[in-house]
C-alpha cells in the first residue's frame, strides 16, 4: 500500500472506495513500528487507532454521513490536549497528566472523523528548536538520522516526512512549526494570531503562539485550516473568518504580485547553501510573474532579543501552575511546607525550561523591567509598525525559513546563544502576529532547505496561494527512510 | 492627623457564574472542590473566558461611586505562588499603563465628608485555605477551590478617613449601595473583605490584611490606631509593615513575612483581549441602574410625607424598599412604612429569615387597610404579621384562626364598658375631673376583650358614659 500520498489524495481514495481507512491506518501503525525506534517521532501511539478507523469504514459502508477526514491518520504534538490521553509536553513534570477535555482543534478534527495515531515528540514545553530538549529523548531527522529534525514540533515534522501519518498539528511560538518543517522537508504553517483556537494548547508564550498544520502539501494545509480555524467561544483571542475557504482559488497564482526579500534575514550569518537556495526561490517567484525586490526591516536585528525576553516572561508565568499540587507526577507532600515542596517538585523540569523560567523571573522584575521586558515590548510594537509599512508596498515577504542547514544532534545543544540565532528568521511573524509558511524547496548535501513566505495579518488565504505557486515549481526527491 | 485608606473586596454574589468559567459564582452550598472545572482549576491548556455580565455589574458599581469609566479595559497577571491560587497568578487589573481598570477616580459622600475612590478593579477570587490540627506540629492545610474564580471588585479609596467612625459610616453606606444595585449580598459570609492602611501623625503607614468582615474592619482600625498611638507616646518608632488581623484575639499581628517585598511582575494577560465598554453600553447600564437610595428617600419624604428617620431606614435597605414600593398606595403608604420599620424589622433581620419569610406585598396592604379602618388593633396587627411571616396565610384566615378581630359591635362593647364602670367606681370618679385617667379604663376594657376592642370606639363610648 502506498502511504506516500497527500491528505487530499487520501480523502479521494477513501471516498471513491479504492482504499479503506482501516487498512491505511493499520499500515501506518506498522510503518511507525518499523521506523520510529530509529526516529522517535512519537511519545505515544494510539492503541485504538485501527479500531477507530474501522468504525469510520463501517459508517462509509452503511451510507452514514462521514466527516471530511474519512479516518485520516494524524499525529498531534504532545502539548495539545486529547481527552483521556496523556499530554506530557515532553516533560517529566506532566508525566502523569491525563487531559480531561479535548482541545478545540481536536474536537473539530474528531467531528470530521480524523484518527489520531499518536502524540508527537517535542522540546519540553515547546522550548527549543531541535527536539533535543524532550525529556524522553530526541527525535531524529529522517533525511539523515545523525541530524536534528528541528523543533520544537520535531515529532510532528518527522512523522509527516517519514510517512508515519498523513498530516500533523504542531505549535509555533517562534518558529516551532516552520523550523522543523524546513529541516524535514514538509510544509509548516503559522497562521495569523487568533486564526486557530488555542484552547487545549498548553501555553508557553500565549500572546504570540499558534497551533499550525504540518503537511506534505500546501493544499493539505489549506484543507486542515478549513476544519480547525475560526471563532471559538473557549478562546477570546480567536478571530471570525466565517465564509473563508482556504482551498478555493488556491491555484490562481501570483502574477503581478510584489514580493520583498528581507535583507536582514539573508545576510552574513546565512549559510551559503541557504542563500543560494533563496536566490533560486526568488527567480522561481519571478518566473511565476511576481516582482521581487530587496526590502529592509530594521527592527529585525532586535527581534530575537525581544522574542526571548517576552517568551521567558510569559513562560515564567504560564509554567508557574506546575507546582504538583493538583496534578503532575507522584511525589507525596508529607514533611514539606508549601515553598519547600514546590521548589523540590519543580526540579523535574528540564534544563532549558529552568533556564527560561529563571530568565522569566528576572527580565520583568521590579528594577529590571525597564531595561528588558518593557524594552522588548517596544521592539515588538516598532517591528509591528515596520511590518505594516512594508505590507503597504508588498503583497508578500520572502526569506529562508532557517538561516542554516540542519546540524548534528549534540552539535549546538550546549551553546544556547548559537541555538537562539537559529530562530532569527522566524520569530518576527510571532512578534507581529502575521501568517508565515515554510515551503520545502530543495535538498542540499542530502539535507532539506525550506523557503519562508509571509503576508499581512488575515491574508492567510492569499499567503497559501503564493506558497502553492512556489511549491508547484519544485520537484523533490523521496525521503531516504 | 490620622489617615486611613481602605481596599474593599466585594464578591459579585448575584452573578450566575464565575469570572472566567461557567462554574457557579455562589459557591457556598457546595461540598469542597465540587464547584470547579478545568478552567478555574487552572489545568494545562485552559484559557479564561470573560464573563460579560461581570463587566457590566462592575461598571454599574463604578458609576454608582461616581468613578470615571474607560472605553476599554485590560486585564493583567499578578504573579505569586500561593496554594489557594490554581495558576499561581491572579488575573486582575491595574492602572500602571494608563487607565485600564474598570473604574477610575470617583468619590462618595459620607455625611459631610468626601471620600475619594482611587480606582475599582475587577478580578478573580482565589480558593480558600482551611487549617486543621491543634498544634503547628500536626497542622495540615486543606484547599477548597470552590471559590477560585469568583468575580470580585476591589474598591480602593484614598486615605481620606480620619477615624474609625467614618470608616463604619462609609462601610454602611457602601454595603447598602451594593445591595441596592443588586450586585452583591453583603450579608453572605466572606462576600465582603477588606485591607486597611493606617498611619498617625508622624508615623509610618501600616497595612492590615485579612480582615474578614466589615464589623471587624472597624475594630481592626481602632486597635491599630490605639497601638500606634501607644508606641508614639513612648517615642517608639512605628515600623512600616504589613500586619494581619487575628480574627480570634481581635488584634493585629506583624506578619513577619517578606510579603511587602513581593514583586508581582505584572504584565498584560494575553488571553483576554482588551474589552470595549462602548458609550452605548454605558448609557444602557446607566439607564438600567436601580433608583439610588438618596432618591428613594427623597421620594418617600416628599410624596408620602413619611418622617425622615423612617424614610432613612426604608430606603437604605433594599429588602424593605422593594417591599414598600410593591405594596403601598397613596392612602396607606405611611401605615405600610410604619409596619415595615417597626413591626417587620425584628422578624426579618437576617438573610436566612428573609429567605424563609412568607410575607407578600398584598399581606402588607391588607394589614395597613385593617389598621386604618379599625378592624385590627396595632398590637394584633403585629401578632398577625408574625403569623404571616411564618405561614404565608392570608390575613382574614389568620384573624379568624387566632381570633384577632376587633370588638367593634357597639352593643357588645357597651355591655363590657358598663361592667368596667361598676367594677372601678373610684377610677370613674377620678376620670370626671382628670381626663388622663380615662386611659386606665380603656385599658381595663382591653383586658376584658383580650385587646380586641376598637380603641377609638371604646374611648368614645367611655367618654359618653362618664360625662
Amino acid at each position: 500500500m502506498n502511504l506516500k500520498i497527500s491528505a487530499l489524495e487520501y480523502v479521494e481514495e477513501v471516498k471513491n472506495g479504492n482504499l479503506s481507512a482501516e487498512d491505511f491506518v493499520s499500515e501506518t501503525i506498522d510503518r511507525i513500528k518499523n521506523v520510529d525506534e530509529k526516529l522517535h517521532a512519537f511519545l505515544q501511539v494510539n492503541s485504538k487507532a485501527i479500531e477507530q478507523a474501522s468504525q469510520i469504514d463501517k459508517k462509509i459502508k452503511s451510507g452514514d454521513k462521514v466527516g471530511s477526514c474519512f479516518g485520516m491518520p494524524i499525529s498531534i504534538k504532545d502539548n495539545i490536549c486529547i481527552k483521556h490521553s496523556k499530554t506530557t509536553c515532553a516533560s517529566k513534570m506532566l508525566e502523569k497528566f491525563v487531559a480531561p477535555y479535548d482541545a478545540t482543534v481536536i474536537s473539530r478534527l474528531k467531528e470530521q472523523d480524523a484518527v489520531f495515531v499518536g502524540k508527537a515528540n517535542m522540546d519540553e514545553f515547546a522550548m527549543g528548536l531541535t527536539t533535543e530538549f524532550s525529556a524522553y529523548g530526541p527525535s531524529r531527522n529522517p533525511w539523515n538520522t545523525d541530524y536534528v529534525p528541528g523543533g520544537s514540533s520535531g515529532g510532528s515534522a518527522v512523522s509527516v516526512s517519514a510517512f508515519e501519518c498523513v498530516a500533523s498539528l504542531g505549535s509555533d511560538t517562534g518558529g516551532s512549526v516552520r523550523n522543523p518543517a524546513s529541516f524535514c522537508s514538509t510544509v509548516g504553517y503559522k497562521p495569523t494570531y487568533g486564526l486557530i483556537s488555542r484552547f487545549g494548547l498548553i501555553s508557553y508564550a500565549n500572546s504570540i503562539e499558534q497551533i499550525g498544520p504540518v503537511t506534505r502539501t500546501v493544499k493539505d494545509t489549506a484543507f486542515l485550516l478549513n476544519i480547525i480555524s475560526g471563532l471559538d467561544s473557549h478562546d477570546n483571542t480567536t478571530i471570525d473568518n466565517t465564509g473563508q475557504d482556504y482551498l478555493a482559488d488556491i491555484d490562481s497564482g501570483i502574477e503581478g504580485k510584489k514580493i520583498g526579500i528581507i535583507q536582514e534575514m539573508a545576510g552574513e550569518g546565512t549559510d551559503p547553501e541557504v542563500r543560494s537556495a533563496t536566490n533560486d526561490a526568488v527567480s522561481k517567484l519571478e518566473g511565476l510573474g511576481a516582482t521581487c525586490e530587496d526590502a529592509s526591516i530594521d527592527m529585525v536585528k532586535y527581534s530575537v532579543a525581544a522574542y526571548y525576553t517576552i517568551t521567558a516572561t510569559e513562560a515564567g508565568s504560564n509554567l508557574a501552575r506546575y507546582d504538583n499540587l493538583r496534578y503532575g507526577y507522584d511525589f507525596p507532600v508529607e514533611g514539606f511546607e508549601f515553598n519547600s515542596y514546590i521548589s523540590k517538585a519543580r526540579t523535574k523540569f528540564g534544563p532549558e525550561v529552568i533556564r527560561r523560567m529563571i530568565l522569566g523571573g528576572f527580565v520583568p522584575s521590579a528594577g529590571h523591567a525597564g531595561k528588558y521586558f518593557l524594552k522588548a515590548l517596544k521592539v515588538k510594537s516598532k517591528l509591528t509598525k515596520e511590518i505594516h509599512e512594508a505590507f503597504k508596498k508588498y503583497d508578500y515577504l520572502v526569506a529562508p525559513t532557517v538561516p542554516v542547514l540542519p546540524f548534528k544532534i549534540g552539535e549546538k545543544i550546549d551553546d544556547p546563544i548559537a541555538l537562539f540565532l537559529v530562530d532569527f528568521n522566524t520569530v518576527m511573524s510571532n512578534l507581529t502576529g502575521i501568517p508565515s509558511i515554510s515551503v520545502p524547496f530543495t535538498i542540499s548535501k542530502g539535507l532539506p532547505i525550506g523557503i519562508q513566505l509571509m503576508a499581512n495579518n488575515n491574508e492567510d488565504k492569499s499567503l497559501l496561494r503564493s506558497a502553492r505557486a512556489l511549491e508547484s515549481t519544485v520537484k523533490l526527491p523521496e525521503v531516504p527512510i | 492627623m490620622t489617615k486611613i485608606g481602605l481596599e474593599i473586596h466585594c464578591q459579585l454574589t448575584k452573578l450566575e457564574s464565575k469570572l472566567f468559567c461557567s462554574c457557579k459564582a455562589n459557591y457556598r452550598q457546595y461540598e469542597p472542590n465540587t464547584n470547579v472545572c478545568p478552567i478555574c482549576m487552572g489545568l494545562p491548556g485552559t484559557l479564561p473566558r470573560i464573563n460579560q455580565k461581570a463587566i457590566e455589574k462592575a461598571t454599574t458599581i463604578a458609576m454608582a461611586l461616581n468613578c470615571s469609566t474607560p472605553d476599554h479595559i485590560a486585564f493583567f497577571r499578578k504573579n505569586y505562588f500561593y496554594p489557594d491560587l490554581p495558576k499561581n497568578f491572579q488575573i486582575t487589573q491595574l492602572n500602571i499603563y494608563g487607565e485600564t481598570s474598570i473604574g477610575g477616580s470617583g468619590m462618595i459622600m459620607v455625611g459631610d465628608k468626601k471620600i475619594r475612590i482611587t480606582r475599582i478593579q475587577l478580578e478573580e477570587d482565589p480558593g480558600r485555605l482551611i487549617y486543621e490540627g491543634s498544634s503547628s506540629k500536626n497542622q495540615i492545610t486543606l484547599v477548597d477551590y470552590n471559590r477560585a474564580g469568583t468575580p470580585l471588585v476591589e474598591i480602593v479609596t484614598e486615605p481620606d478617613f480620619e477615624n474609625p467612625k467614618q470608616v463604619r459610616d462609609f462601610l454602611n453606606i457602601l454595603s447598602d449601595l451594593l445591595e441596592n444595585l443588586d450586585v452583591s449580598d453583603p450579608g453572605l459570609e466572606g462576600a465582603m473583605r477588606a485591607d486597611a492602611n493606617v498611619s498617625i501623625e508622624g508615623g509610618n503607614k501600616v497595612e492590615i490584611k485579612n480582615i474578614g468582615s466589615f464589623h471587624d474592619l472597624e475594630k481592626a482600625v481602632h486597635f491599630e490606631i490605639t497601638r500606634q498611638e501607644s508606641l508614639h507616646s513612648r517615642a517608639i518608632p512605628i515600623a512600616q509593615e504589613t500586619r494581619h488581623w487575628d480574627d480570634k484575639r481581635k488584634i493585629t499581628i506583624s506578619s513577619r513575612s517578606k510579603e511587602e517585598e513581593l514583586d508581582y511582575r505584572y504584565f498584560l494577560e494575553g488571553d483576554i483581549p482588551w474589552v470595549e465598554i462602548s458609550k452605548d453600553l454605558q448609557e444602557k447600564l446607566k439607564a438600567e441602574m436601580p433608583e439610588s437610595i438618596s432618591s428613594k428617600k427623597e421620594r418617600y419624604i416628599s410624596k408620602y410625607n413619611i418622617p425622615e428617620q423612617v424614610a432613612n431606614v426604608l430606603s437604605s435597605d433594599k429588602f424593605y424598599s422593594d417591599l414598600f414600593d410593591s405594596s403601598h398606595t397613596e392612602k396607606n403608604a405611611k401605615e405600610i412604612a410604619n409596619i415595615i420599620t417597626t413591626d417587620l424589622m425584628g422578624l426579618v433581620d437576617t438573610t436566612e429569615k428573609r429567605n424563609e419569610s412568607k410575607l407578600e406585598p398584598t399581606h402588607l396592604q391588607d394589614l395597613a387597610d385593617s389598621i386604618v379602618s379599625g378592624k385590627l388593633t396595632r398590637t394584633n396587627a403585629k401578632n398577625a404579621l408574625y403569623e404571616i411571616v411564618k405561614t404565608g396565610k392570608n390575613l382574614s384566615q389568620i384573624i379568624s384562626e387566632l381570633d384577632l378581630g376587633n370588638v367593634s359591635d357597639e352593643n357588645e362593647l357597651i355591655k363590657i364598658i358598663d361592667q368596667v364602670i361598676s367594677e372601678e367606681p373610684q377610677a370613674v370618679e377620678q376620670a370626671k375631673s382628670n381626663p388622663q385617667t380615662i386611659n386606665f379604663l380603656v385599658g381595663k376594657v382591653m383586658q376584658k376583650t383580650k385587646g380586641k376592642a376598637d380603641p377609638k370606639l371604646t374611648l368614645e363610648l367611655l367618654q359618653k358614659k362618664i360625662s
